[in-house]
């Protein structure tokens, strides 16, 4: 069991990483990555039961799936923190011959990635099909998956959302990323999507909401309580509402850091303002 | 002259159905995903002998095929199954990214491919899936010509690892190639030697291909054909070998001239062997609805345009 102080040193860490990673090759998505530092390192480091001796078929652990796959940094970062890969390999994001592609993909042989996601919309339906091979090889782990609010847009998301309510699917968790921020603004101006826990209970769901899901001890009581609503009949959805950007103050309050590096000066500014490091890559 | 029997008209998706139906036996690994199409797939055997195995999803193919690649996770070998529409452009993002870019075990199956699926009409009769499927790297192309060739193809692309797009349509056609055949994967099959004129024909054309040869034999024109039952990885020894013996080539299926086995073959021969060559194809063009018969005809994808062809490519020599 990890100590409060341990997991928010680990998620400070975290943040000098995705800042370092996206400020190195001038792109990718911090915004995203930094809204979802803490709910990674709490899957990572509190949650799941995994092998860092990767296995694609993940015989007997439990297995995530990131849907949402422009915020590959927090991805990356957890992942070589956790022991899947040389930390020093986040040196690598986004280079040529990198096995941390702009977004996750297994082509390059990465351990800890399992499916190729970045285009939208296509975690889900994954997810639930390792679901049920995991239920056809009496393998009780579960199956976590995370999606972004934006991402619910994409109609392939509402195909596998009712697929896995009608039958039953109750060996999955999936969260959704609620930020409320897209590219071209804030959800409810882009496309609405109106009461999602309201929608993801009509389709058969059973929802658990995480009103601060930036603040470790809420995440960890949200998606304990989502474990105990496992395998009772229904899937489980986990609403984890965060702020995009969280960590560093000019980046919150905003969507204009979904997919823009920070300078020189905004990253030291960035840094200091998470000085704690258990050792920069 | 070899001569090509049958005693059955059977449907190329039968072929797909009992094959499937023998992995259910054979292979505990294998499971089936289906939108609603059980019995037009030929996929109630399995469903009725596997239930556990068998994944209805609904009309929601992209959701199929994510789950497809899912499956393969945990090890299972993945069969969906749906019309070769809704097989491929439909879900075109999802094959490309969940499945042949993260390289998944799935086995993509495809019926009522082409205009022969008939009065149901163009919104259904796909000609451009090969080209589609073969675009994309890793991916596996096979359009198979009988019956019993589906069968076999079937339980061979079991044991490949990799995806894969198996073709196959819905109208009754001769099953005249050998029960409890082996199926070898892009490997091409020489049925008749000739020295004329190579046709190489896929899917319900090699029949078509065979007729035509015997047409073109009594017009002294000695026409060898071979069944490209896999489109890729092609064939591409004996394409060019029996290019180059008979100095003119026709390529023939149920597809676009653009994309499809034509394409494929020509880009071989241009590299390798340049030899002319015609195509019998659809020219770019749409279907509609009718009988497969009268489809077949209109769109000059029978054995009479096939000798039409050859007589072209012999003529140009």
């Amino acid at each position: 069991m990890n100590t409060f102080e341990s997991l928010e040193q680990m998620v400070q860490q975290v943040r000098r990483d995705i800042l370092r990673m996206v400020h190195k090759v001038n792109s990718g998505h911090p915004g995203g990555s930094l809204g979802c530092a803490e709910f990674f390192v709490v899957l990572y480091k509190e949650l799941m039961h995994y092998n860092t001796d990767f296995d694609m078929d993940g015989h007997g652990e439990d297995v995530f799936f990131l849907s949402n796959g422009h915020i590959s940094p927090v991805y990356y970062s957890v992942l070589a923190r956790s022991g899947f890969f040389p930390v020093e390999e986040l040196n690598t994001f986004r280079l040529l011959d990198s096995r941390l592609q702009g977004h996750p993909t297994t082509h390059e042989g990465l351990p800890g990635v399992r499916i190729a996601s970045g285009s939208l919309g296509q975690g889900m339906s994954v997810a639930l099909g390792t679901a049920a091979a995991k239920k056809l090889n009496n393998d009780n782990h579960l199956v976590y998956s995370l999606h972004g609010d934006g991402e619910l847009q994409e109609g392939q998301n509402w195909e596998a959302i009712m697929y896995a309510g009608a039958k039953k699917v109750d060996n999955l968790i999936s969260t959704i990323d609620v930020n409320g921020k897209q590219i071209d603004g804030s959800t409810d101006d882009v496309l609405a999507m109106g009461d999602l826990k309201e929608k993801f209970i009509a389709f058969g769901w059973e929802v658990i909401t995480i009103e601060n899901g930036n603040d470790i001890p809420s995440i960890i009581e949200g998606m304990n309580q989502a474990k105990k609503a496992s395998g009772m009949g229904k899937p489980v959805c986990v609403l984890l509402h965060t702020e995009m950007g969280n960590g560093v103050d000019f980046m919150m309050h905003t969507h204009a850091w979904h997919g823009k590096a920070p300078n020189d000066e905004q990253l030291q500014n960035a840094l200091n303002q998470n000085p704690v490091t258990l050792g920069d890559y | 002259m070899k001569k090509y029997t049958y005693t059955d008209k059977i449907d190329t998706r039968s072929g797909f159905g009992a094959g499937l139906e023998e992995l259910g036996k054979t292979n505990p690994n294998v499971v089936a995903l289906c939108a609603d199409l059980t019995g037009s797939l030929k996929m109630d055997a399995f469903k009725n002998n596997h239930p556990e195995r068998f994944f209805q999803v609904g009309i929601a193919e992209a959701n199929m095929m994510g789950m497809a690649a899912g499956m393969t996770i945990g090890g299972k070998i993945p069969f969906t199954g749906t019309f070769a529409n809704f097989s491929t452009g439909r879900v075109y993002d999802q094959i490309r990214q969940s499945i042949a870019y993260s390289h998944k075990n799935v086995k993509i199956c495809a019926s009522h491919a082409g205009v022969t699926l008939g009065e149901d009409g163009a919104t259904h009769q796909i000609l451009e899936d090969i080209g589609l499927m073969k675009m994309l790297p890793g991916m596996t192309v096979i359009n198979t010509c009988d019956f019993n060739q589906t069968k076999a193809a079937t339980i061979a692309i079991a044991k490949h690892n990799g995806p894969v797009y198996l073709r196959f349509g819905r109208p009754k056609v001769p099953n005249f190639t050998p029960e409890n055949q082996s199926f070898e994967i892009g490997k091409g099959i020489l049925l008749q030697e000739g020295t004329d004129v190579s046709l190489f024909a896929t899917g319900h054309l090699v029949w078509e291909a065979l007729e035509a040869a015997q047409t073109l034999a009594e017009s002294g024109i000695s026409a060898e054909v071979i069944n490209i039952h896999t489109i890729k990885p092609l064939d591409e020894e004996l394409v060019v070998s029996s290019a180059q013996k008979t100095g003119a080539v026709v390529s023939c299926e149920e597809h676009n001239f653009l994309g499809g086995l034509g394409e494929s073959i020509a880009r071989t021969l241009s590299q390798h062997a340049p030899t002319l060559q015609e195509f019998v194809a659809t020219q770019d063009t749409f279907g509609e609805s009718g009988t497969p018969a009268q489809l077949m005809d209109k769109y000059g994808l029978n054995a009479e345009a096939i000798v039409q062809a050859a007589m072209r490519a012999v003529a140009r020599k």
